[in-house]
C-alpha cells in the first residue's frame, strides 16, 4: 500500500545502541497509523495491552479521545474503567500507550511528560504533521517516561 | 470486612508494592485517611486542596465518584475502590 513509515532515533540514541527496545507486531504499527490518520486533525489515542509482566503487546484497543482536540487527549474515564476491568479479568496490563501529534513531531510534549503515569508502558507517538490524513510519510517513535525523564528506545517491528 | 482500595502501579511505591490495601470508613475520604495512616504520602497523590486531583479517576464499585459525591461518596464494607491515573497528554 506504499506506506512510508519513518521510525526515527535521536542522534544521541543512534550514537550508541539503545538498551531499551519496543518489540511490536507490524499489524499493530499499521493499526496505530491508520487510527492516527482517521482522527487527524484531532489527536488519536489508545493502548496495546498484553499479559501482565510480559512486556509483549498483544491486543490493540482504540480509545475515545474525550477531549476531541488537535492539541490534547484524555481517555474517556468510563471507557478506561471498562478497559481496567477487562485487563484485571484477563491478567493483562497496558504495554503500549499511543497517541498522535497532528502538527508537531513525534516527541513527548511537556504535558505528555507531566501526565505520564504508566511507568511500565512504552509511550508511542505517531506524528501525522507531515501528511495529515493522506498517504505519505509518517513518523512513529517510542519512549519510556518515568518520573519526568524521557528515554527514547528502538522499535523492533516483527512480521 | 473493610473497603478494598486497588492501587495503580505508579502509586505502589507508597504501599510497599501491594496492588490493593484495605481501609475503613463510610465515605471515600474516611477510607483514604485510614489507609494514609499506614501508607503515608498516598493520599496526597490522589487528593489536592480537599478535592480529587484532576488527572486521577476514582471509582467506588462501578461508579465514577465524580458523579457520586467525590470525596464524600459513600462507602461500605465489601466495597471496592479503584484508583486509575488518567491517561492523558497533549
Amino acid at each position: 500500500m506504499g506506506l512510508i513509515v519513518r521510525m526515527y532515533r535521536s542522534s544521541r540514541a543512534s550514537a550508541h545502541s539503545l538498551t531499551a527496545v519496543l518489540k511490536i507486531a507490524r499489524e499493530h504499527v499499521d493499526a496505530m497509523i491508520a487510527h492516527a490518520r482517521e482522527d487527524h486533525p484531532d489527536e488519536a489515542c489508545g493502548v496495546i495491552v498484553g499479559p501482565e509482566g510480559s512486556d509483549v503487546p498483544t491486543r490493540l484497543v482504540r480509545m475515545i479521545n474525550a477531549d476531541r482536540s488537535p492539541t490534547f487527549f484524555r481517555f474517556d474515564p468510563q471507557e478506561q474503567f471498562e478497559l481496567y476491568k477487562e485487563m484485571s479479568t484477563a491478567g493483562e496490563e497496558i504495554v503500549v500507550v499511543y497517541h498522535s501529534h497532528t502538527s508537531t513531531e513525534a516527541y513527548p510534549s511537556r504535558t505528555d511528560i507531566a501526565l505520564a503515569a504508566e511507568p511500565q508502558a512504552h509511550y508511542v507517538l505517531v506524528s501525522t504533521a507531515e501528511s495529515g490524513a493522506a498517504e505519505g510519510p509518517i513518523s512513529v517513535r517510542s519512549y519510556r517516561i518515568v518520573d519526568g525523564v524521557v528515554t527514547e528506545e528502538e522499535i523492533d517491528v516483527t512480521e | 470486612m473493610s473497603v478494598e482500595v486497588r492501587i495503580p502501579t505508579i502509586l505502589r511505591t507508597f504501599t510497599g508494592g501491594a496492588k490493593a490495601v484495605h481501609g475503613d470508613g463510610t465515605t471515600l475520604e474516611q477510607v483514604l485517611d485510614d489507609i494514609e495512616a499506614r501508607n503515608p504520602g498516598l493520599k496526597d497523590r490522589i487528593v489536592e486542596s480537599e478535592a480529587l486531583r484532576r488527572f486521577v479517576n476514582v471509582y467506588v464499585n462501578d461508579e465514577d465518584v465524580r458523579f457520586s459525591g467525590g470525596l464524600n461518596a459513600p462507602t461500605a464494607d465489601g466495597d471496592v475502590v479503584v484508583v486509575l491515573p488518567a491517561v492523558a497528554g497533549g
